[in-house]
């Protein structure tokens, strides 16, 4: 159900963003922008304590009156957001957080690659396949 | 452009010749390459040539293209001037030099105007429609194999005119295809293939139309054949009228197919590429995949897995014709296929930046090394992903190779693929790390061969199939391998690995527990019951719970009843014979199943009402016998009566009115014999009531104040009785008797209820007498025996329902309690007579003494 996947790098640029082409994008891009200050707040206040999985998992950053916008920061302070539609049937909370998985180990392998230069933009087709499989699997 | 109509079969041959060319797939030749080569292989003749000039002055025009043509032309060997002119004249006259290109339409015309050249037509834009039954134009050069394959084809699958086999470049397996075609037998498997060609030549000479000699198949075959087929399968697609023919060709590469390895290989040698450097099929891979050809199975017909096939044959295919002589960047295989050669340099090549071939090289090592190839970062970047199996960000020989080899291909030109292809899968590595890193490569190399087939496998499937098992281990393998891997096959076997039911995690259906006695349980208790309680027969327990835990003492018979219930309850259940069971059983939930069923063995029964006889009975009987005996003398008749009492009950039911008499014997009555106490304090009730009311008329003429007063009204019954026990004897006799019979009557009404009238009767019964022997002690007796055996009566009646039961056990609860007052106020007024008594028995004495000196004198 995810409408918008976008991947920020640490210093909140974005690496990748990817909104279903049927509504407007660039509505997208500015509500990924605005949550970016949800997830700091979050990430501030989780603390500097230990990083484990929880603490990755953000969890709903905001709900608006037609989405929800989930959060997810990896150690090295990149954000992945995911912006899911509403009005589909609310994905429980494992789903989005297996979302956030399944991002999270396509980015490493991005990463892995030494052809990438870490804060160039994501043009990985595997990335890509794999977040077109999460959009078109949810709508 | 002048419309061109073509038969059906030059329609075919046309657009067959079309997608050879078509290199690019743009649906237009460039006037170079491979229509260069088909124009070439035409091989007009020069006078069509000068006849054609001559004939057709006008439509010599001169253009650029045509220059370049002609310097095209020059630049081929074997041209002749002539040929070249026509070659440009029939380029003008179809207007690619118009376009600059050959358009489909211009190419069908210069194909046709090339047969009617061939033909020795002159050319002219009129010819090309006028002319029937014009000849498919013949190319000869180099691709007489295809001609000779095509030919047979056409020979084939069409049996009218053979037409020399377009410009398919297919040739050198084709020939034996065609041979085989022709021939049907797979012959021809050892022979090389232009030798191949040459056998089949002759077969196609025989034909209406003269082939060229067979060039050799080491000339370097135009660019193509995976476009070609590519283009081949999408008009096929298209066109239906082109079945025949397609399924021709079709089933030709079907047979390529089957053999895959030879079909791979064998493609990769016809198919030269279209950048520039083509690579001359190597006799060992023609050996080879002449070798693989033979065994050519059935033609299927096309399908579309066979068009998948077909795809996955031109990206393996020309794997082959990697250069073995060029094993620089340029080797690089359009089927994705490492033949040794290139495997071995890419060995080479790992060893220089990691000596050791199982070691890994590093990313930004290969990052290095890759980025020298000068392509694009994202293109090595896509190519590090498809080659990095196991994401580990480093790479092993095999990733090495496979990394190696697209870096290649795309150098040469070719796209890469969304997947790896699986002759590039880094399998080998999987089955054995260390050892077999050659042996794998050689394994790759020779998988081709003796690989058999099947829809979506490669040829390299079966090793693939091996690293299955292993490859599964890591999710991150397994993930990057189907999404790599297209072929369900092996997925479906990776399942049916791990697929096997564990009947350990089978999901059981659950066995469910018993929380309530079994019938096994049950017959357990019963029998338990039954044989600890002989006496007491199931139907009369059934009945008696009731009664017992009213009359004797309630919580143990409560809970022996609760188990026999439960036992009859369950034992019954079964037999579902008396209403009375499920009473019984809902008593026994009601009060304590888990006592029931800790019940199991019935506790021995709760001493019955008899012992607390036993305890208080001879004794007290003889006292209230005897003490009455003293002072009351005239009561002998009285005295007779009692014994008649029947003396089960007697004792219990005695002692209450008994232990009245005696200070020691208060607590009694209060105390452990709590339903004994009731029961004959409940048994008086009902005779008090009648007694009372003499009694009280009795009580009222002598003492009604004697008695320590009580509120109750049965205490004033009782002081009526005592004041009225000394008077009316008779009328107490009377009474004992109409209380007798009364009580009788409720014995009898009682004894119906079985076990448990006796006890009340007796009581009642010694009550009544003792009230007759007494007339104060006794009239109360069995007033107090008669009321309570009213209680008891009144127990009977009660019903035995669950609820019932409640009811009556509380409201026997009442009545002895008020039995209990009423017992208490006649123990306070038989002791009061006592003294009485005593007091008399004292003036008696003294008078027998003041009468003795008399007697005495």
């Amino acid at each position: 159900m995810a409408v918008c996947i976008a991947v920020i790098a640490k210093e909140n640029y974005p690496l990748y963003i990817r909104s279903v082409p049927s509504q407007n994008e660039l509505k997208f891009h500015y509500t990924v922008h605005t949550s970016l200050d949800v997830v700091e707040e979050k990430v501030s206040a989780v603390g500097k304590s230990l990083a484990d999985q929880r603490e990755l998992y953000l969890g709903l950053l905001y709900p608006t009156e037609d989405y929800k916008v989930y959060g997810y920061v990896t150690n090295s302070k990149v954000k992945f957001v995911i912006v899911v539609d509403s009005s589909n049937t609310s994905l429980r909370d494992n789903e989005i957080r297996s979302m956030f998985r399944k991002l999270h180990n396509s980015f490493t392998d991005v990463m892995c690659n030494p052809f990438y230069n870490p804060g160039d933009p994501i043009q990985s087709k595997a990335f890509n396949g794999i977040v077109s499989g999460m959009m078109v699997q949810t709508g | 452009m002048e419309s061109l109509t073509l038969s059906d079969v030059e329609q075919k041959y046309y657009s067959e010749l079309f997608v050879y060319c078509d290199t690019d797939n743009t649906k237009k030749v460039a006037s170079n390459g491979r229509v260069l080569d088909l124009f070439r292989a035409a091989q007009l003749p020069s006078e069509v040539v000068l006849q054609w000039k001559n004939c057709n002055p006008s439509l010599v025009r001169k253009s650029t293209l045509g220059t370049v043509l002609m310097l095209q032309c020059h630049v081929v060997t074997g041209l002749c001037i002539h040929f070249q002119s026509i070659l440009m004249e029939i380029t003008e006259l179809c207007g690619a030099t118009r376009l600059g290109h050959f358009g489909r339409s211009q190419f069908y015309i210069a194909l046709k105007l090339i047969a009617i050249a061939q033909s020795g037509l002159p050319l002219r834009v009129e010819s090309l429609n006028s002319v029937k039954d014009l000849p498919l134009p013949r190319f000869v050069v180099g691709k007489n194999e295809a001609e000779a394959r095509h030919a047979a084809l056409y020979q084939d699958a069409d049996s009218q005119g053979l037409y020399p086999a377009p410009g398919t470049a297919l040739i050198p397996r084709p020939p034996g295809r065609g041979h085989q075609n022709k021939k049907g037998p797979p012959s021809s498997t050892s022979l090389p293939a232009h030798e191949v060609i040459q056998p089949l030549a002759p077969s196609i000479e025989a034909q209406p139309e003269p082939t060229s000699p067979v060039i050799s198949p080491h000339q370097s075959p135009p660019t193509s054949p995976h476009s070609w087929r590519k283009h081949k399968r999408q008009h096929s697609g298209g066109n239906a009228d082109r079945q025949q023919v397609v399924a021709a060709t079709g089933a030709v590469w079907t047979q390529f197919r089957e053999p895959q390895t030879g079909p791979v290989t064998g493609d990769g040698m016809w198919s030269s590429h279209s950048p520039p450097p083509p690579l001359p099929p190597s006799q060992e891979s023609w050996v080879s995949f002449t070798a693989d050809t033979p065994p050519s199975s059935t033609l299927p017909a096309m399908h579309p897995s066979s068009v998948q096939e077909s795809t996955t044959i031109r990206t393996v295919a020309s794997a082959a014709t990697t250069n073995e002589i060029q094993r620089q960047s340029s080797g690089y295989d359009d089927p994705w296929k490492i033949t040794d050669e290139q495997r071995q340099y890419y060995i080479n090549q790992f060893k220089t930046i990691q000596p050791d071939l199982t070691g890994l090289i590093p990313g930004s090592a290969a990052k290095e090394f890759f980025t020298k190839s000068k392509l694009p970062i994202l293109e090595l970047s896509h190519i590090w992903e498809l080659s990095d199996f196991d994401k580990d960000g480093a790479l092993t020989l095999d990733e090495f190779c496979a990394a190696f080899h697209l870096v290649v291909a795309r150098k040469n030109g070719y796209d890469l693929p969304e997947k790896l292809p699986e002759s590039l899968m880094p399998k080998l590595i999987d089955l054995d790390d260390s050892a077999e890193v050659p042996e794998p490569a050689a394994e790759v190399g020779y998988s081709a061969s003796p690989v058999e087939v099947t829809p979506n496998k490669s040829p390299s499937m079966p090793s693939l199939n091996q690293a299955w098992p292993e490859m599964n281990q890591s999710n991150e393998q397994w993930e990057t391998f189907s999404e790599r891997s297209s072929s369900s096959q092996t997925l479906t076997q990776f399942d049916s690995n791990i697929a096997p039911a564990d009947p350990d995690t089978a999901i059981v259906h659950p066995v469910p527990i018993r929380m309530t006695p079994s019938k096994i349980h049950m017959q357990e208790m019963e029998l338990k019951r039954t044989g600890s309680d002989h006496n007491h027969p199931t139907s009369p327990l059934l009945a008696k719970p009731p009664e017992l835990s009213e009359e004797t003492k309630l919580p143990p018979s409560m809970k022996f009843v609760a188990a026999n219930t439960v036992g009859d309850g369950y034992s019954s259940s079964d037999s579902f014979t008396s209403d009375q069971e499920p009473i019984t059983r809902q008593r026994s939930q009601s009060g304590a199943s888990p006592d029931a069923l800790k019940a199991v063995a019935p506790p021995p029964p709760p001493p019955r009402p008899q012992q607390s006889h036993s305890r208080s009975s001879s004794l007290d009987m003889n006292r209230t016998f005897a003490a009455p005996a003293a002072p009351g003398q005239p009561q002998p008749s009285a005295i007779a009566f009692p014994p008649a009492v029947p003396p089960r009950p007697l004792p219990t039911q005695s002692s209450v009115p008994l232990t009245g008499h005696r200070v020691e014997a208060e607590g009694v009555p209060a105390g452990g014999a709590g339903l004994t106490t009731t029961s004959p304090q409940q048994i008086p009730q009902q005779p008090n009531f009648a007694d009372f009311s003499q009694f009280q008329a009795f009580a009222a003429s002598e003492q009604p104040s004697s008695l320590p007063d009580i509120d109750k009204h049965s205490e004033a019954g009782q002081a009526d009785k005592i004041s009225e026990g000394a008077g009316p004897l008779r009328a107490v006799k009377s009474d004992g008797p109409a209380d007798e019979r009364t009580s009788a009557t409720v014995n009898s009404a009682k004894g119906s209820s079985g076990p448990l009238a006796p006890p009340p009767k007796p009581v009642r019964r010694r009550l009544k007498s003792e009230d007759e022997l007494r007339p104060e002690d006794e009239q109360i007796g069995p007033q107090k025996a008669g009321a309570i055996a009213a209680p008891l009566t009144s127990q009977p009646s009660i019903p035995r329902s669950i609820g019932k039961d409640k009811k009556a056990i509380q409201a026997s609860i009442r009545r002895n309690k008020e039995t209990n007052t009423v017992l208490a106020r006649l123990n306070s007024e038989l002791q009061q007579q006592l003294k009485d008594l005593l007091e008399e028995r004292i003036s008696l004495e003294v008078q027998l003494e003041q009468l003795r000196p008399f007697s005495h004198l």
